[in-house]
């Protein structure tokens, strides 16, 4: 049932109405979910296959809601399942490195000042300043209106800024507030933009909205790389997960990202496989490699090596790369590093051995 | 000592739809040394930053040194290891590396009728009379001290059995002691569990048990016997005796009266038989091979011995094209691979609605990639060896039988180790009921993918064999889980999972799966006068 609903439109509907749907949908038609093989051999640009989607309110819920379910039990088993693997060694300082290079610094506070962000940066082009080996973070994450600050103080480095955006974290603004909001952080230099999908039209079943409001986003981003956030903690069930994923990919997310931060539950391992599998799938459907952000509440560098472990045995070695995969962290960055100091040195360091941010 | 890995779609063909073999593996024992841990994953060129190797997983291995193995270890009467009255001992090895392990005394009949007449003493004048509070005291402490020791039981197991330490470590060893902390909590409460007001033990159980989870199997067999009343002499698996003679170390240590319990360690054609047979036994407990059950059922005719028998099965792993897909993946994986396949209720018959049938064996095929084999004490193995060499060959001639009868064979590529008893993961596409594959229990990690096209056929098919001791459904669809479960002439049924187990879960077959259950309040009954 629900992969048909994936891979084929039921004869006759929807034909007249979308004279482009028929053929468009071919791709999909056989391709029985995320049988490689065969999609390989038809695979077409995202925005050509998902063109038409969501030009009616109904074509979109279809696919959304065929989608395969995701048992809860089996998924939350398989996520504890692969948290028992045991990184030791080689193993560990690499996972631990990787981690590092993952790394979204990042402070969203109301009491952010220049002088915060500026000292954010700092760590974040030399996370160890005692140890010029370890690498740089991914990103520094801050609001809009720090941007022009983060952009001066990582000019040089490969450290890339990224602004939250369209009314971040509730998203409950208009769209024009929310676009007026992406053009801000464009404009002062953000290399990456991390968007909230509506979750209130999301959870009354207004799929449309949100993916136009994907769509929207992307375009006001121009060059810079979109991340969606799916604020999973407020979507609940994993069945929801999987569609908001698909729904910020088919609007052309760059990463797909699970939580604002601000929101209890935030990245868990469950939702982060659900989220790979989808990506998973999708790439398989579409050629495109999306990545995935797990952010809010992961403070230790066992909980990211975790998070590994699942990319690696979900996607696979691909999104073991920080241009496919992040953690959106800030204290999690010295708890790596003083691992990583630990598996060198053989012992631990004290915490005040870490520069804090 | 990776071999190419093919790509997907060299794999899979589209105009034919079959799916073909890998032939570098498939004939099963490629070099390789053990504790080399290659996951059975295709390698991707590494991305990122220059110089970075791919994740590959260090050597976690489980610390071996926590177990103290003996040279040689006797018999477990009355309270007391003693070596057997006839001296005979035999050996038990490693069956990841074919290492000897430890030298076990091989009982005789002599020795039998020792334990026999100890347990009946024990039953008569100590463990019958005591009150059931007290009877549940032994057992809860059991229960603890099998926690206390659980790293040194589940080492013990892995290196004994060949399986996985994960699968020791979180199943075998946590369920054993479930299952003496649930019966623990029967023990005072039998006049309320419905069988009269004044239920009465059977008397001397005699409790033979198989190789594929040894200690959860004697807590499974011990646990109710001893709550109601019984007192019991159990036969291990000649090739797994370890942890049933360390159960027997934590019996004394829990200062159980001597005679309650008695492990005669041997062959089961010598010391088995004789203890069935022997007049001194009231109760015949069995879980093992269905051959041998319908022996000890023609044995035990006209005796007035009770009976339970717990024997093979061919279950029915069925898919319906709603399901969980990514879920039903895990299943599928869990339900025949889990412990090598050796589980008499593996999902051994995986039935997948043709409509999605390409998609699950894409799917299934990109997730045993990732089945790590190798080492069994190494904390990231999957899937460990097979217990002993008559076992391999009867995989492996079952396999041959699957290839000859046309079934398309498909294994990961993986290196084995080159020494131990090893069989790769293994899927059998094209797969129709008349073939051997699809009848016979393979007991080994080998899946036979079989379709159907209605709810119906998926009944007819699933229910088409001699065995019926399990089966898992896999639909978002309630309602269609509840009919099937009605049809299904399976003990077990599992609604989107598979090889879950619960002391309070009562688990046993129809047919030639055997007679009687364990588990739950019904498994008292197994030792209950009722």
């Amino acid at each position: 049932m629900q992969s048909e609903a994936m891979t084929t439109v039921p004869s006759g509907s929807g034909a007249p109405d979308h004279p482009d749907l028929e053929q468009s949908s071919r791709p999909l038609t056989g391709t029985a979910g995320a049988g490689s093989s065969i999609v390989r051999a038809t695979k077409r640009p995202v925005g050509e296959i998902f063109a038409e989607m969501g030009r009616s309110e109904s074509d979109l819920r279809r696919f959304l809601l065929g989608l395969p379910g995701v048992d809860q039990v089996g998924a939350e088993a398989r996520a504890a399942s692969l948290a028992t693997r045991s990184i030791k060694t080689t193993a560990k300082l690499w996972a631990l490195e990787m981690a590092v290079s993952m790394v979204d610094l990042t402070t969203l506070e109301g009491a952010d000042t220049p002088g915060k962000v500026m000292s954010l940066c700092a760590k974040a082009r030399r996370p160890d300043p005692g140890d010029p080996s370890v690498p740089p973070v991914a990103a520094v994450c801050v609001y809009p209106d720090l941007v022009p600050v983060a952009k001066r103080a990582l000019a040089g480095s490969s450290v890339k800024v990224a602004s939250v955006a369209t009314a971040f974290p509730s998203g409950r603004a208009s769209l024009g507030v929310k676009l007026a909001d992406v053009r801000d952080a464009v404009v002062a230099g953000a290399d990456e933009v991390d968007m909230v999908i509506d979750r209130g039209a999301f959870l009354s079943g207004r799929y449309g909205l949100v993916l136009d409001e994907v769509r929207a986003v992307k375009q006001a981003c121009g060059q810079a790389h979109l991340k969606v956030i799916l604020e999973t903690g407020e979507l609940d069930t994993y069945d929801n997960v999987r569609r908001a994923s698909y729904l910020a990919m088919v609007g052309g997310a760059d990463f797909i990202k699970t939580s604002t931060g601000k929101v209890s539950p935030a990245a868990t391992l469950p939702v982060a496989l659900v989220m790979l599998e989808a990506v998973r799938d999708f790439a398989e459907l579409t050629g495109a490699l999306v990545g995935v952000k797990v952010a809010g509440g992961i403070r230790n560098a066992k909980d990211a090596i975790r998070y590994l472990v699942i990319v690696n045995e979900t996607v696979g070695e691909a999104w073991l790369d920080p241009s496919l995969f992040r953690f959106g962290a800030s204290s999690l960055l010295n708890d790596l590093l003083m691992q990583r100091s630990k598996q060198l040195s053989g012992s631990y360091a004290g915490t005040e051995d870490f520069s804090i941010a | 000592m990776t071999k190419s890995y093919p790509t997907q779609e060299s794999e899979h063909d589209l105009e034919t739809g079959s799916i073909k073999s890998d032939d570098a593996v498939g004939k099963g024992e490629g070099a390789g040394l053990i504790g080399q841990h290659e996951p059975c994953s295709p390698k991707l060129p590494a991305t990122g930053r220059a110089g970075q190797a791919v994740f590959e997983y260090a050597p976690a291995p489980e610390s071996r040194s926590i177990v103290h193995l003996q040279s040689s270890y006797g018999l477990f009467i009355d309270g007391a290891f003693v070596e057997p009255l006839d001296g005979k001992a035999y050996k038990t090895e490693n069956p990841a590396t074919e290492e000897l392990l430890a030298e076990i005394a091989a009982a005789g009949t002599a020795d039998v009728d020792l334990a026999v007449e100890a347990a009946g003493r024990a039953q008569k004048t100590v463990w019958g009379p005591m009150s059931g509070v007290e009877r549940a005291k032994y057992l809860f402490r059991i229960a603890r001290i099998i926690q206390e020791r659980s790293r040194e039981l589940a080492v013990l197991e892995s290196l004994d059995n060949g399986k996985p330490i994960r699968e020791s470590r979180d199943v075998d060893v946590p369920l054993a002691a479930a299952h003496f902390f649930y019966y623990a909590g029967w023990a005072d409460k039998l006049e309320y569990a419905g069988f009269g007001p004044d239920p009465q033990p059977l008397g001397v159980a005699g409790q033979v048990i198989p190789w594929n989870f040894p200690l959860m199997m004697a807590a499974w067999k011990l646990a109710p016997a001893l709550a109601a009343g019984n007192t019991c002499v159990l036969k291990p698996a000649t090739t797994t005796p370890l942890t049933a003679l360390l159960l027997a170390e934590i019996i004394q240590q829990a200062d159980l009266p001597p005679g309650v319990v008695n492990v005669l360690t041997g062959a089961g054609s010598v010391a088995g038989a004789a203890l069935v047979a022997h007049p001194g036994i009231d109760k015949v407990a069995f879980t093992g091979s269905t051959e041998i059950g319908k022996d000890l059922q023609r044995a035990l005719a006209g005796t007035g011995k009770h009976l339970t028998l717990e024997l093979g099965g061919k279950a029915a792993n069925i898919v319906f094209e709603d399901a969980p897909l990514d879920q039903a993946v895990e299943g599928i994986v869990n339900g025949i691979f889990f412990n090598q396949g050796e589980v008499c209720c593996a999902g051994s018959r995986l039935l997948v609605q043709e409509s999605i049938a390409e998609t699950v064996v894409e799917k299934l095929k990109r997730r045993l990639a990732t089945l790590r084999v190798g080492d069994p004490l190494d904390k990231n193995t999957d899937l460990g060896a097979i217990n002993n060499a008559a076992q391999l060959d009867k995989i492996r001639e079952l396999a041959a039988a699957g290839e000859a009868e046309g079934a398309v064979r498909w294994s990961p590529a993986c290196s084995l180790p080159e020494r131990g008893y090893w069989f790769p993961p293994t899927v059998f596409t094209g797969v129709s009921q008349a073939h051997r594959i699809a009848q016979e229990e393979i007991f080994g990690p080998v899946l036979s993918v079989l379709t159907f096209r209605t709810p119906e056929e998926a009944v007819a098919k699933a229910n088409n064999t001699v065995y019926g001791l399990s089966a898992g459904v896999w639909t978002e669809k309630g309602s269609r889980i509840l009919w099937m479960a009605g049809q299904l002439r399976a003990g077990v049924v599992w609604a989107n999972s598979f090889n879950r187990f619960d002391p309070s879960s009562p688990f046993g077959g129809y047919r030639e799966s055997g007679f009687g259950r364990e588990g739950g309040r019904p498994g008292l009954a197994a030792y209950l006068d009722v």
